[in-house]
């Protein structure tokens, strides 16, 4: 639309009006008011704030004014154009508020739905167990040493003073590798213990040695809800220039505070163990036992005995040492209350997703 | 070894209070393990006492004959009970059980009607106590031992505390009652009196009891013989030998046998009783010849080894020596004339021969541990004494005793040594003070010790023995607890870290851990498919296996994974994801005889490496199994079943715990579906295979069909360096699509590598997202979309260059697959 630019028309000027204005601000405001959604709101806009909105005409209508009023004029159509702006801007974030807040409320769920859809794995407990004290050990500068399984029996045996006949050999129910071909013994068998890994570490290793050696032993035990045929040991072994048994007590003392807690502590009773002279047996005072506290049986210890020292190649009269051991199965026993190896050995899922990362 | 409080009070002065609970800490202080602890008394509950039998009344007309007594239990009124026994008459002593008493086998005691009477309680028999297996009659105690109304269980052994020792083998001589109360001497602090010092000598003329004949005296050092003549066959073993043998779980067989078991528990000295009527000429000791034979007291021919001690008389081989007698000398029924045998046999034959006819027995487990080769005179005269006393022979004035035995060997330690070991500062009076005690005979020469160990102490013969013995009888709990300071440790190994972040990894993917039995046989290998010739069939067998089903050792985790799986799919589980980190045993070759090698010191190196040579080759594998769905059905929606691609995610999954990048080439390996394999690489090398099993394989294992698996070789993983950290570029990315059309038989992965190649290295990641196969294409087509993600470090790229690199690709991959660009 175009107008003349005659130096004065007031017929032209009426948008001008003080009063056209009021009643234009007042419309808009009202039917902004109105609007019952945004769409409705949206509608609208362009009624009272678009090209044609009497606001906007007005506008155009100052440059037809003589100079003197331009300046009034412009004033009041802005008055009443911010004033229209804000009452759609008023009502815009009212709508908005409310359509967000009934969105809200639309996309509420049931938050107790069950939240598995990833399936769940775990860690064996035995496994976390042996970490644990691993960990222990590394803290206090140990190294985890390892070997083989299945193990020459010098090593499982003769060099840990279990010679042949010794009886204590025959009570280790061992399993033998068969040679290949002939009947006789190939003097090979599946660890009977952990201790082959210490003969290892002193064959190769000058001291000082502090090792610990975590892993699968093996006996010719039947499975039942006590016995295993296949079970894991975690070994210590420190030979080392003065070492006493003093020494072990506070190790195996500090472990099992470690292990259990502030109150554990540990007591040696006199035992036998070939490897090891003075040899004694480990009871843990267990804080959590669920009967109360109490004294549980938890492997065996002793002073490095010389014998084996110097068929590893250690000087006796120079070094001393410690070794103890236990079984891990054992811990998860008195610790977690699992009353049936049976359940350690068959893979079953619900078992080993009981205990968790910590285990 | 099983034996009862109250004999070993009879060498022991114990405090008289001493219960069952301060019997097993006096025992475990020195170093005797309590396997088990009964005290009898608490056997029968409630009132057992002594009664008088003051009226008897036999009542008729019944079935069989019973008795209605009036008995005085020390009441005011004498009590009338039932009783079907007839064994005992009007004035006798007999055990009474009042209303009230609960007897063995939880047999309650009540006033009950019965045959027309009230019967006011039990007149008890041995059996009915749990005492003896005496049933033919009541018990009837001695006249005039016990008042009515006196406490019972005293008087029928009922007051007693058995305890069964769990004896190590250093300490043979703990194998009687002799060993046990002198280790209570010293850990109570009691006298102790060998009941050797009590016995007394054989009187002997100076001639032998009977020819012995020892021809080899490493075999036997010592052998005493002595002869009872005119035993009466028909006496019997006096009730008090029997129970302490049966509490020692020996059975009662005959008057000489009984007699010299029951030495063998008190004094440790295991006996043979021979009938000499059935003995022919000397008795000979020497090692069994090639091809003898003989058939021992348990009925058993047996072929003899030459290694084998036996004694022979000149019918031929008559004992194996230390371990059983034979058949044919065996005192019997209708012996008189006994010989009595106490010997010193070489505890290694002995051990030899229990293991080689597996014969384990009461006297080879003495020997074997170590016997104290100086009482067997003073074992002979008990044994001797005891006959002729029980069994009314006469002993003769005529002792046969071969003697070579040799002294022990003296060992010297510093007395300072016992404290250097310990942590605790002995006075060296408190090391004597223990050496004495213990019977060791020490002379002192400036700072040492030089210590004669007592003849029953086989276990002394390093100063490390001599020190033990000072730290327990001092006592272990006096040991301080001081913490060594360890040199700096270098934490855990990469393989160790490996392990553990590879586990640590599946398990968060959702595989549970299984640590199974690594045995395995050949029907599951059938089942898996593992041809002939393949080193998977190639097991290293154990002589004794659990099972000859699985007589060998696992080669591939797999065998016992899916094994492990199937339990769960049988326990009612349906989505099952497993793995294990675990050891297999591949044989480098035949498994050969290893060396033997002496213990005076290490082998030499080259011996030790030849050893490790013939172990089988032992490296870590990781595997993992799933059936059913690899996502779960839930309210979401439907689940995922798992599939090949899901075992080599798994596998992927594992390597880059450990730092590895994996590349996959289609493989048509055992035991996995030969179109749905891959073979798992690093550089060229296979480390691995992953996919679906074959669907036979699941059917003959039992599991569902498309089970999925895969499984690494993680020693074939190469330890990675520390990575180079990236340059993140943040100019914006161009993206270009582009869908191939190739032959279905290339490779996915090797038209990606290609597409990475050619595109340079303004190419920052190609990520496949459809494949298409259909008519469209023709047969033996397919199209492969991928996304191609292009950015540049310094700069924003242009058009032309992002054209011109994906130009590039796909040349390439025109060039190598033979693939044309769809669309184009």
């Amino acid at each position: 639309m175009t107008y003349r630019n005659d130096p004065y028309d007031p017929k032209q000027a009426a948008l001008l009006d003080q009063g056209a204005l009021d009643d234009a601000v007042a419309a808009a405001e009202k039917a902004f008011a109105g609007a019952g959604d945004l769409d409705a709101l949206a509608a609208l806009k362009h009624q009272h704030l678009g090209d044609r909105a009497p606001v906007s005409l007005a506008r155009r209508e100052i440059g037809s004014l003589p100079p003197a009023a331009k300046a009034d004029a412009g004033k009041r159509v802005n008055v009443a154009r911010v004033a229209v702006q804000a009452a759609f801007d008023g009502r815009l974030a009212t709508l908005t508020a409310e359509r967000e807040e009934r969105v809200l409320v639309e996309e509420a769920v049931d938050v107790t739905l069950p939240a598995d859809r990833r399936p769940r794995g775990a860690q064996h407990p035995l496994t976390k167990i042996m970490e644990r004290v691993e960990d222990l050990f590394v803290g206090m500068g140990y190294q985890v040493a390892e070997g083989p399984e299945v193990e020459w029996e010098w090593y499982n045996f003769d060099a840990l003073n279990m010679h042949p006949d010794h009886p204590a050999r025959s009570m280790m129910d061992t399993f033998f590798v068969a040679a290949t071909g002939v009947e006789e013994d190939s003097r090979i068998v599946l660890r009977t213990h952990t201790s082959p890994v210490q003969a290892r570490t002193m064959t190769t290793r000058k001291p000082p040695i502090y090792v610990i050696c975590p892993g699968r032993v093996y006996r010719t035990d039947e499975l039942d809800a006590t016995h295993t045929p296949v079970f894991h040991q975690v070994e210590g072994l420190v030979v080392d220039k003065g070492i006493t048994m003093g020494h072990l007590k506070g190790t195996l003392d500090n472990f099992v505070k470690g292990m259990f807690g502030p109150e554990a502590r540990t007591r040696l009773r006199p035992s036998y163990f070939p490897f090891v002279e003075p040899g004694a047996e480990i009871d843990l005072w267990f804080p959590q036992h669920r009967d109360g506290p109490r004294w549980v049986e938890w492997g065996g210890c002793g002073m490095v005995n010389p014998r084996v020292l110097r068929a590893c190649g250690i000087d006796p009269e120079e070094y001393s040492g410690f070794a103890f051991g236990m079984g891990i199965e054992r811990a998860l026993m008195f610790r977690n209350e699992a009353s049936d190896m049976r359940d350690m050995v068959e893979g079953d899922v619900r078992y080993a997703r009981a205990f968790g990362w910590e285990a | 070894m099983r034996v009862t409080l109250s004999w070993l009070r009879e060498h022991v002065d114990l405090p008289a209070d001493l219960d069952a609970d301060g019997l097993e800490k006096a025992l475990v202080k020195v170093g005797l393990e309590v396997e088990e602890m009964a005290d009898t008394g608490a056997a029968v509950e409630g009132p057992l006492v002594v009664g008088r039998v003051e009226s008897i009344e036999e009542l008729t007309g019944l079935k069989k004959p019973i008795r209605y007594c009036l008995v005085d239990v020390g009441g005011e009124q004498p009590q009338g009970i039932i009783c079907g026994a007839r064994n005992f008459a009007e004035g006798d002593l007999v055990v009474v059980a009042l209303p009230g008493a609960v007897l063995p086998g939880g047999f309650a005691i009540a006033a009950r009607k019965t045959y027309g009477h009230v019967s006011n309680g039990m007149i008890c028999s041995g059996r009915e106590l749990g005492v003896s297996d005496d049933h033919d009659g009541i018990i009837v105690l001695p006249a005039d031992t016990a008042k009515p109304g006196d406490e019972a269980r005293p008087l029928v052994g009922l007051d007693d505390v058995v305890v069964e020792i769990n004896v190590t083998p250093d300490r043979g001589y703990c194998f009687s009652v002799r060993g046990i109360a002198r280790e209570l001497s010293h850990s109570l602090g009691g006298a102790y009196r060998d009941p050797v010092a009590a016995i007394l000598p054989l009187e002997g003329d100076g001639t032998e009891a009977y020819r012995i004949d020892v021809r080899d005296s490493i075999a036997c050092d010592r052998f005493t013989a002595v002869a009872v003549r005119g035993v009466d066959p028909a006496a019997g073993t006096p009730k008090w030998i029997k129970d302490r043998l049966a509490v020692a779980g020996i059975r009662s067989i005959s008057l000489p046998v009984d007699i010299t078991n029951y030495v063998m528990i008190e004094l440790g000295q295991p006996m043979h009783a021979w009938d000499l009527e059935q003995l022919t000429g000397p008795l000979v000791v020497r090692r069994a010849a090639a091809g003898e034979k003989l058939t021992t007291l348990d009925g058993v021919k047996r072929s003899l080894d030459p290694q084998d001690i036996v004694i022979a008389d000149d019918t031929g081989v008559v004992s194996l020596a230390a371990v059983m007698g034979g058949t044919t000398t065996e005192v019997s029924p209708t012996t008189v004339d006994v010989l009595l045998e106490a010997a010193h046999w070489d505890p290694l034959s002995v051990a030899r021969t229990i293991r080689r006819h597996k014969l384990p027995s009461e006297a080879g487990k003495r020997y074997e541990r170590g016997v104290d080769p100086q009482i067997t005179a003073a074992a002979c005269a008990r044994a001797a004494t005891l006959l002729a006393q029980y069994g009314g022979g006469t002993i003769e004035p005529r002792v046969t005793d071969v003697y070579a035995v040799q002294p022990p060997a003296s060992i010297t330690m510093a007395l300072t040594r016992p404290s250097e070991l310990a942590g605790i500062d002995y006075t060296p009076e408190r090391v004597l003070e223990v050496l004495a005690m213990i019977g060791t005979q020490a002379e002192v020469s400036g700072g040492t010790v030089t210590v004669t160990p007592p003849s029953w102490r086989h276990d002394l013969n390093d100063p490390a023995d001599l020190v033990e013995e000072v730290l327990r009888l001092d006592g272990y709990d006096r040991i301080p607890s001081e913490l060594p300071i360890a040199p700096p440790g270098t934490g855990l190994s990469a393989t160790q870290r490996r392990r553990r972040t590879v586990g640590r990894a599946l398990a968060d993917a959702g595989f549970v851990e299984a640590l199974n039995y690594p045995f395995v046989g050949t029907t599951t290998l059938d089942a898996m498919r593992i041809p002939d010739g393949d080193p998977r069939r190639d097991l290293v067998l154990l002589r004794n296996p659990l099972s000859d089903e699985e007589p060998g050792m696992r080669t591939t985790l797999l065998p016992p994974l899916l094994a492990a799986l199937r339990r769960n799919l049988g326990r009612g589980q349906r989505d099952v994801a497993l793995f294990e980190v675990g050891m297999v045993f591949l044989p480098t070759g035949p498994i050969a005889v290893a060396p033997a090698a002496g213990v005076a010191g290490p082998p030499p190196a080259e011996e030790l490496a030849a050893a490790d040579a013939l172990l089988p080759h032992q490296p870590w594998h990781v595997a993992a199994v799933i059936a059913g769905d690899a996502q779960p059905a839930g309210w979401w929606g439907a689940g995922r079943p798992a599939d090949w691609a899901d075992a080599v995610e798994a596998a992927r999954l594992a390597a880059d715990a450990a730092g590895v990048e994996l590349t996959v080439r289609p493989a048509a390996e055992a035991p996995w579906h030969p179109g749905r394999c891959a073979a798992l690489l690093v550089g060229d090398t296979v480390v691995g295979h992953a996919g679906e099993l074959h669907p036979a394989v699941c059917a003959d294992l039992d599991l569902p069909r498309r089970t999925v698996a895969m499984e690494l070789d993680l020693d074939q993983l190469p330890i990675p360096g520390a990575w180079p950290a990236p340059r993140l570029s943040s100019f914006p990315t161009a993206l270009i699509d582009v869908a191939l059309d190739v032959d279905v038989t290339t490779p996915a992965a090797d038209v990606e590598a290609t597409l990475a190649e050619g595109a340079g290295p303004l190419l920052e990641s190609v990520r496949l997202f459809d494949v298409y196969a259909g008519a469209q294409l023709g047969a033996g087509r397919r199209s492969l979309a991928y996304k191609l993600t292009f950015r540049a470090p310094d700069r924003t790229l242009t058009g032309e260059e992002t054209l011109a690199a994906r130009d590039a690709a796909v040349a390439l991959a025109a060039e190598r697959h033979g693939a044309a660009l769809r669309g184009a």
